[in-house]
């Protein structure tokens, strides 16, 4: 049985446990998938990666001031995230890693950590739980990383598009879009969808 | 996949960086492709030895921690020992260009190909 990733050539290096990419691979990318727990962060990753998803875990040791109520506690705590991620080789120079991670305010040293310089995000929204996106959303715009949000919707539309961007209260020049995290065209779509998206503000800037 | 070194304890993340919680290389970024230039050496601390194993071809940090089951932030003082000792180089991602503080076009339309391409 063939996988659903047969047809790409990168993906032939990938019977070893490692992966290891081309020598001549020079330049990494990275693009972020951000949402709340449970709303396919992973799943989207893993439709599109030529790896099997891989999981590590960061720490950050900070004082704890606006993450956790510390009643009092004043040593410094260490706070521990695990997150997801993938890689797709895009030529013999070049590989784009995609992250996944939570996108509540308490998780957010992530991004100062692991997403510095990334092209964009993929904020993933789930209809039963909004508000988990929200602060993504304003973090992002306010650090000018530029962003679609994909409803993932697991094939069935509860809500139409309009009726999303007015709950998430969306600037119209952001692009929203369905998907299904799960199906590896749709999850496609959407990456190409952010990219475009960042190259007309690109083109838009340009001097 | 398991993140092996839960089950240890802290204890033995801070024998693994000799007692070191700081002096990792700021420069390492979490897609900065690892290299190794050397082969392990007898009598080398074992992680140093898996590293330079995992990164006969270039390898990102974050896929280095993930492989040892040890969190970024100890990876990142590990592989800045074998910098300093030459025994692995690091291609780092270029810096943002002042003209496209975004993306540059051409980079832009790379991934574009390979995305349509999957």
């Amino acid at each position: 049985m063939h996988s659903t990733t047969s047809e790409s050539p990168a993906t032939e290096q990938t019977g070893s446990p490692t992966s290891p990419l081309p020598d001549s691979v020079a330049q990494a990318l990275k693009i972020a998938v951000v949402g709340g727990f449970g709303v396919g962060k992973t799943t989207m990753v893993r439709s599109v990666s030529e790896i099997r998803p891989l999981t590590t875990e960061e720490n950050m040791t900070q004082a704890g001031v606006g993450v956790d109520d510390l009643q009092g506690v004043e040593a410094k705590t260490t706070t521990t995230v695990a997150f997801d991620f993938g890689r797709i080789t895009l030529d013999a120079t070049s590989v784009l890693y995609l992250f996944g991670a939570p996108g509540q305010e308490r998780f957010w040293f992530l991004w100062d950590r692991l997403f510095t310089g990334a092209l964009g995000a993929v904020v993933l929204v789930d209809t039963r739980r909004l508000a988990d996106c929200f602060y993504a959303i304003d973090r992002l715009e306010a650090q000018g990383t530029p962003f679609v949000v994909a409803h993932n919707d697991f094939g069935e539309a509860e809500y139409s598009l309009s009726e999303v961007r007015a709950a998430l209260d969306l600037d119209p020049a952001v692009p929203l879009t369905r998907c299904d995290a799960r199906d590896r065209d749709s999850a496609k779509r959407v990456l190409i969808e952010l990219v475009e998206h960042i190259r007309s503000l690109v083109l838009a800037q340009a001097p | 996949m398991s993140l092996s070194h839960r089950r240890e304890g802290p204890d033995r993340l801070y024998v693994i960086t000799s007692g070191r919680s700081g002096g990792a290389d700021q420069n390492l970024d979490a897609v900065t492709l690892i290299v190794a230039e050397s082969a392990p050496t007898p009598g080398m601390q074992s992680e140093h030895a898996r590293i330079l194993n995992l990164c006969a071809g270039p390898l990102s940090v974050v896929e280095i921690a993930a492989h040892l089951g040890l969190p970024v932030t100890v990876v990142r003082i590990l592989l800045t020992d074998l910098i300093d000792t030459g025994r692995v180089t690091a291609r780092h991602p270029a810096p943002a260009s002042p003209a496209y503080p975004l993306a540059s076009p051409e980079v832009l339309e790379k991934v574009l190909v390979a995305l349509h391409n999957l």
